[in-house]
Protein backbone atom coordinates (compact mmCIF):
# COMPACT_ATOMS: atom_id res chain seq x y z
CA UNK A 1 0.00 0.00 0.00
CA UNK A 2 1.15 3.34 -0.94
CA UNK A 3 2.26 5.99 1.70
CA UNK A 4 0.60 9.05 2.17
CA UNK A 5 1.01 11.80 4.32
CA UNK A 6 -1.79 13.62 7.03
CA UNK A 7 -1.32 16.59 4.39
CA UNK A 8 -1.93 14.76 1.19
CA UNK A 9 -5.25 12.79 3.28
CA UNK A 10 -6.62 16.83 4.24
CA UNK A 11 -5.76 17.57 0.40
CA UNK A 12 -7.97 15.07 -1.31
CA UNK A 13 -10.50 15.68 1.26
CA UNK A 14 -10.53 19.59 0.44
CA UNK A 15 -10.84 18.59 -3.35
CA UNK A 16 -13.86 16.37 -2.27
CA UNK A 17 -15.28 19.37 -0.66
CA UNK A 18 -15.43 21.09 -4.00
CA UNK A 19 -15.98 18.02 -5.66
CA UNK A 20 -19.26 18.43 -6.54
CA UNK A 21 -19.84 22.50 -6.68
CA UNK A 22 -20.05 22.57 -10.81
CA UNK A 23 -18.59 25.77 -12.80
CA UNK A 24 -18.12 28.59 -10.02
CA UNK A 25 -15.57 30.03 -8.78
CA UNK A 26 -13.65 28.33 -5.93
CA UNK A 27 -11.61 30.77 -3.74
CA UNK A 28 -9.55 29.29 -1.41
CA UNK A 29 -7.93 31.09 1.62
CA UNK A 30 -4.71 29.67 2.32
CA UNK A 31 -2.22 27.02 1.40
CA UNK A 32 -3.77 23.95 1.92
CA UNK A 33 -7.35 24.69 0.58
CA UNK A 34 -5.18 26.18 -2.83
CA UNK A 35 -3.88 22.56 -3.06
CA UNK A 36 -7.15 21.13 -2.47
CA UNK A 37 -8.59 23.28 -4.89
CA UNK A 38 -6.28 22.37 -7.63
CA UNK A 39 -6.21 19.19 -6.86
CA UNK A 40 -10.20 19.23 -7.32
CA UNK A 41 -9.80 21.03 -10.58
CA UNK A 42 -7.28 18.49 -11.99
CA UNK A 43 -9.51 15.20 -10.93
CA UNK A 44 -13.01 15.87 -9.68
CA UNK A 45 -14.02 19.11 -11.38
CA UNK A 46 -12.17 20.30 -13.90
CA UNK A 47 -15.44 23.04 -14.50
CA UNK A 48 -14.00 25.00 -11.34
CA UNK A 49 -12.94 28.43 -11.65
CA UNK A 50 -9.91 29.39 -9.74
CA UNK A 51 -7.61 32.70 -9.47
CA UNK A 52 -4.35 33.90 -8.30
CA UNK A 53 -5.92 35.00 -5.53
CA UNK A 54 -5.39 38.48 -6.61
CA UNK A 55 -7.09 39.60 -9.67
CA UNK A 56 -6.70 36.99 -12.66
CA UNK A 57 -8.66 33.94 -13.57
CA UNK A 58 -6.23 31.52 -14.59
CA UNK A 59 -6.71 29.47 -17.68
CA UNK A 60 -4.58 26.39 -15.97
CA UNK A 61 -3.76 24.71 -12.76
CA UNK A 62 -0.31 25.87 -11.99
CA UNK A 63 1.44 24.50 -8.90
CA UNK A 64 1.24 26.55 -5.45
CA UNK A 65 2.75 30.25 -5.87
CA UNK A 66 3.79 30.01 -9.43
CA UNK A 67 3.04 33.49 -11.10
CA UNK A 68 2.56 32.95 -15.02
CA UNK A 69 -0.35 30.77 -16.40
CA UNK A 70 -2.83 31.70 -19.13
CA UNK A 71 -5.30 34.44 -18.24
CA UNK A 72 -9.36 33.48 -18.37
CA UNK A 73 -10.43 36.47 -16.56
CA UNK A 74 -10.40 39.53 -14.99
CA UNK A 75 -11.26 38.84 -10.79
CA UNK A 76 -10.04 42.39 -9.27
CA UNK A 77 -11.49 42.81 -5.56
CA UNK A 78 -14.66 44.82 -6.54
CA UNK A 79 -16.03 41.89 -8.38
CA UNK A 80 -14.87 39.42 -6.24
CA UNK A 81 -17.83 41.29 -4.39
CA UNK A 82 -19.79 41.23 -7.12
CA UNK A 83 -19.41 37.45 -7.55
CA UNK A 84 -20.04 36.80 -4.07
CA UNK A 85 -23.75 38.27 -4.47
CA UNK A 86 -24.22 36.79 -7.42
CA UNK A 87 -23.48 33.29 -5.45
CA UNK A 88 -21.55 31.38 -8.01
CA UNK A 89 -18.40 31.32 -5.27
CA UNK A 90 -17.41 28.22 -2.65
CA UNK A 91 -14.81 29.89 -0.77
CA UNK A 92 -12.62 27.86 1.90
CA UNK A 93 -12.01 30.43 4.77
CA UNK A 94 -9.70 29.98 7.66
CA UNK A 95 -11.12 30.08 11.48
CA UNK A 96 -9.35 31.28 14.38
CA UNK A 97 -12.24 30.00 16.28
CA UNK A 98 -15.26 27.82 15.59
CA UNK A 99 -18.39 27.01 17.38
CA UNK A 100 -20.57 24.23 18.15
CA UNK A 101 -23.01 26.22 15.90
CA UNK A 102 -20.38 26.47 13.04
CA UNK A 103 -20.17 30.42 13.62
CA UNK A 104 -16.26 31.55 12.68
CA UNK A 105 -13.91 33.99 14.59
CA UNK A 106 -11.04 35.89 12.43
CA UNK A 107 -11.94 39.04 13.91
CA UNK A 108 -10.21 38.81 17.57
CA UNK A 109 -9.99 37.11 20.41
CA UNK A 110 -11.34 38.30 23.63
CA UNK A 111 -13.71 41.40 24.32
CA UNK A 112 -14.61 43.55 20.91
CA UNK A 113 -14.16 46.63 22.60
CA UNK A 114 -10.27 45.56 23.97
CA UNK A 115 -9.91 42.91 22.58
CA UNK A 116 -7.09 40.37 24.34
CA UNK A 117 -5.89 39.76 20.43
CA UNK A 118 -6.57 41.90 17.17
CA UNK A 119 -6.58 39.36 14.74
CA UNK A 120 -7.36 40.52 11.03
CA UNK A 121 -10.94 41.45 10.77
CA UNK A 122 -14.24 40.03 10.05
CA UNK A 123 -12.62 40.63 6.69
CA UNK A 124 -15.85 38.97 3.67
CA UNK A 125 -16.51 36.26 6.39
CA UNK A 126 -20.08 38.19 6.98
CA UNK A 127 -21.07 38.37 3.63
CA UNK A 128 -19.95 35.14 2.27
CA UNK A 129 -21.41 33.32 4.80
CA UNK A 130 -24.99 34.72 3.63
CA UNK A 131 -24.33 34.81 0.29
CA UNK A 132 -22.53 31.70 -1.15
CA UNK A 133 -21.54 28.41 -0.15
CA UNK A 134 -18.44 28.55 2.77
CA UNK A 135 -16.15 26.03 3.89
CA UNK A 136 -13.24 25.98 6.69
CA UNK A 137 -9.91 24.90 7.17
CA UNK A 138 -8.21 24.41 10.27
CA UNK A 139 -4.90 23.14 10.09
CA UNK A 140 -4.01 22.82 13.94
CA UNK A 141 -7.59 21.01 15.46
CA UNK A 142 -7.82 21.74 18.89
CA UNK A 143 -10.19 23.21 21.95
CA UNK A 144 -8.78 26.92 21.38
CA UNK A 145 -10.16 26.63 17.52
CA UNK A 146 -13.45 24.44 18.21
CA UNK A 147 -14.81 26.42 20.98
CA UNK A 148 -18.39 25.86 22.99
CA UNK A 149 -18.90 29.75 21.52
CA UNK A 150 -16.93 32.26 19.24
CA UNK A 151 -15.72 35.42 21.21
CA UNK A 152 -16.72 37.46 17.84
CA UNK A 153 -19.83 36.03 14.95
CA UNK A 154 -17.48 36.77 11.84
CA UNK A 155 -18.62 34.06 9.48
CA UNK A 156 -22.51 33.27 10.75
CA UNK A 157 -23.53 29.58 10.67
CA UNK A 158 -26.78 28.37 10.16
CA UNK A 159 -28.69 28.65 13.10
CA UNK A 160 -27.87 32.01 13.80
CA UNK A 161 -28.55 32.61 9.85
CA UNK A 162 -32.02 30.89 10.46
CA UNK A 163 -32.51 33.42 13.50
CA UNK A 164 -31.83 36.63 11.55
CA UNK A 165 -34.38 35.46 8.80
CA UNK A 166 -34.66 34.36 5.09
CA UNK A 167 -32.56 37.34 3.85
CA UNK A 168 -29.85 35.96 5.83
CA UNK A 169 -30.60 32.02 5.20
CA UNK A 170 -31.79 31.30 2.35
CA UNK A 171 -28.23 31.39 0.75
CA UNK A 172 -26.08 30.46 4.19
CA UNK A 173 -24.34 26.81 3.31
CA UNK A 174 -21.49 26.02 5.66
CA UNK A 175 -20.60 23.01 3.59
CA UNK A 176 -17.53 21.45 5.24
CA UNK A 177 -15.38 21.83 7.86
CA UNK A 178 -11.52 20.39 7.53
CA UNK A 179 -9.17 19.74 9.93
CA UNK A 180 -6.32 18.38 10.37
CA UNK A 181 -8.14 15.25 12.29
CA UNK A 182 -11.04 15.05 10.29
CA UNK A 183 -13.95 16.37 8.29
CA UNK A 184 -16.86 17.59 9.69
CA UNK A 185 -20.49 19.65 8.65
CA UNK A 186 -22.77 21.65 10.45
CA UNK A 187 -25.82 19.43 9.72
CA UNK A 188 -26.06 17.75 13.29
CA UNK A 189 -29.13 18.19 15.67
CA UNK A 190 -30.30 21.84 15.98
CA UNK A 191 -28.01 22.96 12.73
CA UNK A 192 -24.74 21.95 15.11
CA UNK A 193 -20.83 20.60 14.01
CA UNK A 194 -20.82 16.58 13.09
CA UNK A 195 -18.14 14.49 12.56
CA UNK A 196 -18.44 13.29 8.87
CA UNK A 197 -15.27 11.09 9.08
CA UNK A 198 -11.74 10.22 11.22
CA UNK A 199 -8.48 11.07 8.91
CA UNK A 200 -6.08 7.36 8.70
CA UNK A 201 -4.77 6.72 12.01
CA UNK A 202 -6.93 9.33 13.51
CA UNK A 203 -8.95 8.04 16.90
CA UNK A 204 -12.29 9.38 17.94
CA UNK A 205 -11.09 9.98 21.45
CA UNK A 206 -8.22 12.55 19.52
CA UNK A 207 -10.97 14.47 18.18
CA UNK A 208 -13.28 14.41 20.90
CA UNK A 209 -10.29 15.56 23.28
CA UNK A 210 -9.49 18.04 21.10
CA UNK A 211 -12.77 19.95 20.33
CA UNK A 212 -14.46 22.17 23.18
CA UNK A 213 -17.81 21.28 22.53
CA UNK A 214 -20.16 18.43 22.62
CA UNK A 215 -19.58 16.98 18.98
CA UNK A 216 -22.28 15.03 17.16
CA UNK A 217 -20.70 11.78 16.41
CA UNK A 218 -22.04 9.05 14.07
CA UNK A 219 -22.72 5.48 15.61
CA UNK A 220 -20.38 4.38 12.99
CA UNK A 221 -17.25 6.69 12.44
CA UNK A 222 -15.88 6.53 8.57
CA UNK A 223 -12.55 7.12 7.83
CA UNK A 224 -11.72 9.85 5.42
CA UNK A 225 -10.53 8.03 2.48
CA UNK A 226 -6.95 7.41 1.12
CA UNK A 227 -5.65 10.34 -1.59
CA UNK A 228 -5.39 7.58 -5.06
CA UNK A 229 -1.99 7.08 -7.05
CA UNK A 230 -2.72 9.76 -9.44
CA UNK A 231 -3.70 12.03 -6.95
CA UNK A 232 -0.39 11.59 -5.28
CA UNK A 233 1.25 11.55 -8.19
CA UNK A 234 -0.46 15.14 -8.97
CA UNK A 235 0.41 16.89 -5.81
CA UNK A 236 3.80 15.63 -5.49
CA UNK A 237 4.83 16.28 -8.97
CA UNK A 238 2.68 18.88 -10.26
CA UNK A 239 1.06 20.94 -7.42
CA UNK A 240 3.60 20.78 -4.17
CA UNK A 241 6.81 19.72 -5.62
CA UNK A 242 8.34 21.38 -2.89
CA UNK A 243 6.05 19.19 -0.36
CA UNK A 244 5.12 23.18 1.06
CA UNK A 245 2.17 21.09 2.31
CA UNK A 246 4.16 19.50 5.11
CA UNK A 247 5.17 23.22 6.91
CA UNK A 248 1.21 23.25 7.16
CA UNK A 249 0.42 20.25 8.57
CA UNK A 250 3.24 18.02 9.87
CA UNK A 251 4.04 14.17 8.76
CA UNK A 252 2.33 12.00 11.52
CA UNK A 253 4.99 9.47 12.25
CA UNK A 254 3.20 7.05 13.10
CA UNK A 255 0.58 6.24 10.33
CA UNK A 256 3.15 5.37 7.74
CA UNK A 257 2.02 2.18 6.66
CA UNK B 1 -6.73 78.97 -25.49
CA UNK B 2 -8.63 78.13 -22.37
CA UNK B 3 -7.67 74.80 -20.87
CA UNK B 4 -9.49 72.80 -17.69
CA UNK B 5 -7.69 73.98 -14.54
CA UNK B 6 -4.36 72.87 -12.83
CA UNK B 7 -4.66 71.16 -9.61
CA UNK B 8 -0.63 70.42 -9.27
CA UNK B 9 -0.13 71.19 -5.67
CA UNK B 10 3.10 69.82 -3.44
CA UNK B 11 2.52 67.24 -0.09
CA UNK B 12 2.64 70.07 1.97
CA UNK B 13 -0.39 71.74 -0.09
CA UNK B 14 -2.37 68.98 0.05
CA UNK B 15 -1.96 68.10 3.70
CA UNK B 16 -3.19 72.03 4.78
CA UNK B 17 -6.91 71.32 3.55
CA UNK B 18 -6.80 69.02 5.98
CA UNK B 19 -8.11 69.47 9.47
CA UNK B 20 -8.59 68.32 12.76
CA UNK B 21 -11.31 66.17 13.46
CA UNK B 22 -12.32 65.23 9.54
CA UNK B 23 -13.36 62.57 8.26
CA UNK B 24 -10.74 60.77 5.25
CA UNK B 25 -10.81 58.08 3.63
CA UNK B 26 -7.68 56.44 2.36
CA UNK B 27 -7.79 54.50 -1.10
CA UNK B 28 -5.35 50.67 -2.40
CA UNK B 29 -6.07 47.61 -0.43
CA UNK B 30 -4.82 46.47 2.62
CA UNK B 31 -0.63 46.73 1.29
CA UNK B 32 -1.41 47.35 -2.06
CA UNK B 33 -1.00 50.92 -3.78
CA UNK B 34 -1.55 53.40 -0.85
CA UNK B 35 -1.31 56.90 -0.60
CA UNK B 36 2.08 56.75 1.52
CA UNK B 37 3.30 60.20 1.26
CA UNK B 38 0.40 61.88 1.75
CA UNK B 39 -0.12 59.59 4.82
CA UNK B 40 3.36 60.41 5.92
CA UNK B 41 2.62 64.07 5.32
CA UNK B 42 -0.18 63.70 7.72
CA UNK B 43 2.04 61.69 10.55
CA UNK B 44 4.53 64.54 10.27
CA UNK B 45 1.48 67.47 10.85
CA UNK B 46 -0.15 68.38 14.09
CA UNK B 47 -3.63 66.89 12.81
CA UNK B 48 -5.79 65.35 15.40
CA UNK B 49 -8.89 63.44 16.12
CA UNK B 50 -9.11 61.94 12.45
CA UNK B 51 -11.94 59.18 11.16
CA UNK B 52 -10.04 57.09 9.29
CA UNK B 53 -12.04 54.43 6.37
CA UNK B 54 -9.62 52.38 4.97
CA UNK B 55 -9.24 48.28 3.84
CA UNK B 56 -6.24 49.01 5.92
CA UNK B 57 -2.73 48.47 5.75
CA UNK B 58 0.34 49.94 7.28
CA UNK B 59 -1.89 53.45 6.79
CA UNK B 60 -3.55 52.54 9.30
CA UNK B 61 -0.67 50.99 11.36
CA UNK B 62 1.20 54.04 11.37
CA UNK B 63 -1.50 56.78 11.98
CA UNK B 64 -2.96 54.60 15.02
CA UNK B 65 0.99 54.21 16.33
CA UNK B 66 0.75 58.39 15.89
CA UNK B 67 -2.41 58.78 17.89
CA UNK B 68 -4.01 60.41 15.19
CA UNK B 69 -7.00 58.53 14.92
CA UNK B 70 -10.51 58.99 17.11
CA UNK B 71 -11.97 56.56 14.70
CA UNK B 72 -11.65 54.03 12.34
CA UNK B 73 -13.82 52.65 9.76
CA UNK B 74 -12.28 49.17 8.92
CA UNK B 75 -12.76 45.41 7.48
CA UNK B 76 -9.45 44.32 8.03
CA UNK B 77 -6.01 45.55 8.53
CA UNK B 78 -3.50 43.23 7.20
CA UNK B 79 0.54 43.97 5.90
CA UNK B 80 -0.49 40.23 3.46
CA UNK B 81 3.03 38.73 3.69
CA UNK B 82 2.41 39.52 7.41
CA UNK B 83 -1.06 38.52 8.15
CA UNK B 84 -1.48 40.82 11.29
CA UNK B 85 -0.72 44.84 11.28
CA UNK B 86 1.33 44.83 14.78
CA UNK B 87 0.83 48.27 15.15
CA UNK B 88 -3.38 48.53 14.69
CA UNK B 89 -3.10 45.19 17.13
CA UNK B 90 -1.46 46.92 19.44
CA UNK B 91 -3.57 49.89 18.89
CA UNK B 92 -6.35 47.73 19.57
CA UNK B 93 -5.30 45.55 22.20
CA UNK B 94 -4.31 48.66 24.42
CA UNK B 95 -7.55 50.59 23.80
CA UNK B 96 -5.62 53.63 22.19
CA UNK B 97 -8.40 53.89 19.16
CA UNK B 98 -11.66 55.60 21.03
CA UNK B 99 -14.52 54.13 18.45
CA UNK B 100 -14.10 51.38 16.22
CA UNK B 101 -16.59 50.21 13.42
CA UNK B 102 -15.83 46.99 11.83
CA UNK B 103 -17.17 46.12 8.82
CA UNK B 104 -17.60 43.64 6.27
CA UNK B 105 -15.08 44.29 2.87
CA UNK B 106 -18.06 44.23 0.83
CA UNK B 107 -20.42 46.22 3.31
CA UNK B 108 -17.30 49.00 2.96
CA UNK B 109 -17.72 48.77 -0.87
CA UNK B 110 -21.52 49.36 -0.34
CA UNK B 111 -21.17 52.17 2.02
CA UNK B 112 -18.98 53.77 -0.13
CA UNK B 113 -21.19 53.29 -3.24
CA UNK B 114 -24.33 54.85 -1.16
CA UNK B 115 -21.93 58.04 -0.09
CA UNK B 116 -20.92 57.92 -4.08
CA UNK B 117 -24.81 57.97 -5.01
CA UNK B 118 -25.83 60.07 -2.56
CA UNK B 119 -27.90 58.15 -0.82
CA UNK B 120 -27.99 57.67 2.69
CA UNK B 121 -27.72 53.75 2.85
CA UNK B 122 -27.66 50.40 -0.18
CA UNK B 123 -29.30 47.42 1.63
CA UNK B 124 -27.31 43.95 1.34
CA UNK B 125 -26.53 40.59 3.06
CA UNK B 126 -23.62 41.15 4.12
CA UNK B 127 -23.25 41.68 8.51
CA UNK B 128 -27.10 39.82 8.66
CA UNK B 129 -26.70 37.37 11.80
CA UNK B 130 -23.05 38.45 12.31
CA UNK B 131 -21.54 40.52 14.81
CA UNK B 132 -20.92 43.04 12.23
CA UNK B 133 -24.70 44.41 13.30
CA UNK B 134 -24.18 43.58 17.49
CA UNK B 135 -21.07 45.49 17.23
CA UNK B 136 -22.42 48.51 15.45
CA UNK B 137 -26.06 48.68 16.89
CA UNK B 138 -26.48 51.63 14.63
CA UNK B 139 -26.29 49.87 11.64
CA UNK B 140 -29.88 48.79 10.84
CA UNK B 141 -31.76 46.54 8.91
CA UNK B 142 -34.80 47.54 6.45
CA UNK B 143 -37.33 45.37 5.15
CA UNK B 144 -37.56 44.51 1.60
CA UNK B 145 -41.00 46.42 0.03
CA UNK B 146 -40.60 42.87 -2.01
CA UNK B 147 -41.97 40.01 -1.47
CA UNK B 148 -39.40 37.11 -2.82
CA UNK B 149 -40.45 33.87 -4.13
CA UNK B 150 -41.40 32.55 -1.28
CA UNK B 151 -43.64 35.54 0.08
CA UNK B 152 -41.27 36.48 2.63
CA UNK B 153 -40.39 40.26 3.08
CA UNK B 154 -36.47 39.86 3.42
CA UNK B 155 -34.58 42.21 6.17
CA UNK B 156 -31.38 42.83 5.22
CA UNK B 157 -28.85 45.17 6.37
CA UNK B 158 -29.16 49.17 5.29
CA UNK B 159 -25.54 49.97 4.79
CA UNK B 160 -24.55 53.11 6.08
CA UNK B 161 -23.00 55.71 3.54
CA UNK B 162 -19.31 56.64 4.13
CA UNK B 163 -19.10 59.68 3.70
CA UNK B 164 -15.73 61.00 3.14
CA UNK B 165 -14.92 64.87 3.81
CA UNK B 166 -11.73 64.17 2.01
CA UNK B 167 -10.62 61.10 -0.01
CA UNK B 168 -6.86 60.33 -0.63
CA UNK B 169 -5.26 57.83 -3.30
CA UNK B 170 -2.20 57.07 -5.47
CA UNK B 171 -2.63 55.92 -8.62
CA UNK B 172 0.27 55.55 -11.66
CA UNK B 173 -0.29 58.48 -13.98
CA UNK B 174 -2.28 61.68 -13.76
CA UNK B 175 -2.62 64.76 -16.11
CA UNK B 176 -2.23 68.31 -14.20
CA UNK B 177 -6.24 68.11 -14.36
CA UNK B 178 -7.01 65.47 -12.32
CA UNK B 179 -7.42 62.67 -14.63
CA UNK B 180 -5.95 59.31 -13.81
CA UNK B 181 -5.01 55.82 -14.52
CA UNK B 182 -4.16 53.09 -12.99
CA UNK B 183 -1.63 50.55 -15.04
CA UNK B 184 -1.90 47.39 -12.31
CA UNK B 185 -4.14 44.66 -12.34
CA UNK B 186 -6.62 46.08 -9.95
CA UNK B 187 -8.32 49.34 -9.52
CA UNK B 188 -9.33 48.90 -5.91
CA UNK B 189 -11.74 50.94 -4.93
CA UNK B 190 -10.39 54.70 -5.74
CA UNK B 191 -13.07 55.52 -7.91
CA UNK B 192 -15.46 55.37 -5.16
CA UNK B 193 -13.29 57.02 -2.44
CA UNK B 194 -12.93 60.28 -4.64
CA UNK B 195 -16.57 59.84 -5.23
CA UNK B 196 -17.94 60.04 -1.74
CA UNK B 197 -15.77 62.37 -0.67
CA UNK B 198 -16.26 66.11 -0.86
CA UNK B 199 -12.48 66.54 -1.68
CA UNK B 200 -10.62 64.39 -3.18
CA UNK B 201 -6.59 64.43 -3.74
CA UNK B 202 -4.52 62.12 -6.00
CA UNK B 203 -0.59 61.42 -5.72
CA UNK B 204 0.92 59.85 -8.75
CA UNK B 205 3.69 58.25 -9.92
CA UNK B 206 4.21 60.43 -12.21
CA UNK B 207 2.39 63.21 -13.89
CA UNK B 208 1.83 63.37 -18.13
CA UNK B 209 0.59 65.40 -20.33
CA UNK B 210 -3.41 64.17 -21.12
CA UNK B 211 -2.54 62.62 -24.33
CA UNK B 212 0.18 60.61 -22.62
CA UNK B 213 -2.54 58.81 -20.57
CA UNK B 214 -3.71 56.93 -23.42
CA UNK B 215 -0.62 56.88 -25.76
CA UNK B 216 0.24 52.91 -24.83
CA UNK B 217 -2.83 52.11 -22.27
CA UNK B 218 -6.03 51.30 -22.72
CA UNK B 219 -8.67 53.96 -22.02
CA UNK B 220 -10.56 51.55 -19.53
CA UNK B 221 -7.87 52.55 -17.41
CA UNK B 222 -8.78 55.85 -16.98
CA UNK B 223 -10.23 55.46 -13.52
CA UNK B 224 -10.37 58.74 -12.44
CA UNK B 225 -11.86 62.08 -14.07
CA UNK B 226 -10.74 65.15 -13.24
CA UNK B 227 -14.48 66.58 -12.26
CA UNK B 228 -14.03 64.10 -9.00
CA UNK B 229 -10.43 66.01 -7.89
CA UNK B 230 -9.39 68.71 -6.17
CA UNK B 231 -5.56 68.22 -6.20
CA UNK B 232 -2.66 66.37 -7.78
CA UNK B 233 0.33 65.83 -6.74
CA UNK B 234 3.43 64.23 -8.62
CA UNK B 235 4.89 61.27 -5.36
CA UNK B 236 7.14 58.95 -7.13
CA UNK B 237 7.88 55.92 -5.08
CA UNK B 238 4.93 58.05 -2.90
CA UNK B 239 3.20 54.28 -2.23
CA UNK B 240 6.58 52.81 -0.82
CA UNK B 241 6.11 50.36 0.97
CA UNK B 242 2.92 48.81 -0.34
CA UNK B 243 3.01 47.95 -4.03
CA UNK B 244 2.32 50.33 -7.08
CA UNK B 245 2.53 47.39 -9.85
CA UNK B 246 3.91 47.70 -12.63
CA UNK B 247 5.85 50.82 -11.21
CA UNK B 248 6.93 48.52 -8.63
CA UNK B 249 6.35 45.53 -6.32
CA UNK B 250 5.82 45.83 -2.37
CA UNK B 251 8.92 46.12 -0.67
CA UNK B 252 8.86 43.06 1.39
CA UNK B 253 12.13 43.76 3.09
CA UNK B 254 11.27 47.03 4.53
CA UNK B 255 8.05 45.84 5.35
CA UNK B 256 9.85 43.25 7.60
CA UNK B 257 11.78 45.73 9.32
CA UNK B 258 8.46 47.77 9.46
CA UNK B 259 6.84 44.84 11.18
CA UNK B 260 9.91 43.96 13.60
CA UNK B 261 9.87 48.13 14.60
CA UNK B 262 6.41 47.93 15.46
CA UNK B 263 6.11 44.83 17.02
CA UNK B 264 9.01 45.77 19.42
CA UNK B 265 9.95 47.60 22.56
CA UNK B 266 9.22 51.51 22.67
CA UNK B 267 13.05 51.89 21.29
CA UNK B 268 12.61 49.71 18.60
CA UNK B 269 10.12 51.80 17.34
CA UNK B 270 11.50 55.12 18.62
CA UNK B 271 14.67 54.00 15.72
CA UNK B 272 12.62 52.91 12.99
CA UNK B 273 10.82 56.72 13.40
CA UNK B 274 14.37 57.99 13.86
CA UNK B 275 15.88 56.67 10.88
CA UNK B 276 13.03 56.60 8.48
CA UNK B 277 10.03 59.17 9.63
CA UNK B 278 11.82 61.76 11.29
CA UNK B 279 11.97 63.98 7.60
CA UNK B 280 10.46 65.10 4.88
CA UNK B 281 9.07 63.16 2.31
CA UNK B 282 12.56 63.98 0.42
CA UNK B 283 14.27 62.38 3.36
CA UNK B 284 12.47 59.49 3.82
CA UNK B 285 12.92 58.71 0.11
CA UNK B 286 16.80 58.82 0.55
CA UNK B 287 17.02 56.82 3.78
CA UNK B 288 14.81 53.83 1.92
CA UNK B 289 17.37 54.06 -1.06
CA UNK B 290 20.17 54.06 1.61
CA UNK B 291 18.39 50.62 3.37
CA UNK B 292 18.08 49.43 -0.04
CA UNK B 293 21.70 49.34 -0.42
CA UNK B 294 22.52 47.85 3.04
CA UNK B 295 20.47 44.93 1.79
CA UNK B 296 22.30 44.47 -1.53
CA UNK B 297 25.73 44.57 0.37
Amino acid sequence: MTEFSRAEVCAAAIADAFADDGEIFASPMGMLPMLGVRLAKLTSNPDLVISDGESLFLGGTPPLFAKADVVEGWIPFRRVFDVVAYGKRHVMMGATQVDRQGNQNISAIGDFAQPKRQLLGSRGAPGNTVNNRTSYWVPKHNTRVFVENVDIVSGVGPARAKAAGPGASKYNDIHRIVSNLGVFDVKGAGDTVRLLSLHPGVTLDEVVENTGFALEVPSEVPVTREPTESELMIIRNVLDPKTLRDREVAPVVSEAK
Amino acid sequence: MSKPRDKQMTIDEVVAQLSDGMTIGIGGWGPRRKPMALVRAILRSDLKDLTIVSWGGADVGLLARAGKIKKLVYAFVSLDSIPLEPNFQRARQNGTIPEIVELDEGMFQTGLYAAAQRLPFLPMRAGLGSDVLVNNSWIKTVASPYADENGDFEDLTAVPALKLDVALVHLNRADVHGNATYLGPDPYFDDLFVQAADKAFVSVEQIVDTAGLTVDTPVQRLLISRMMVDGVVETPNGAHFTLCTPDYERDEKFQKVYAAAASGSDEDWAAFEQRFLSGDEAAYQAAVAAFAEEQKA
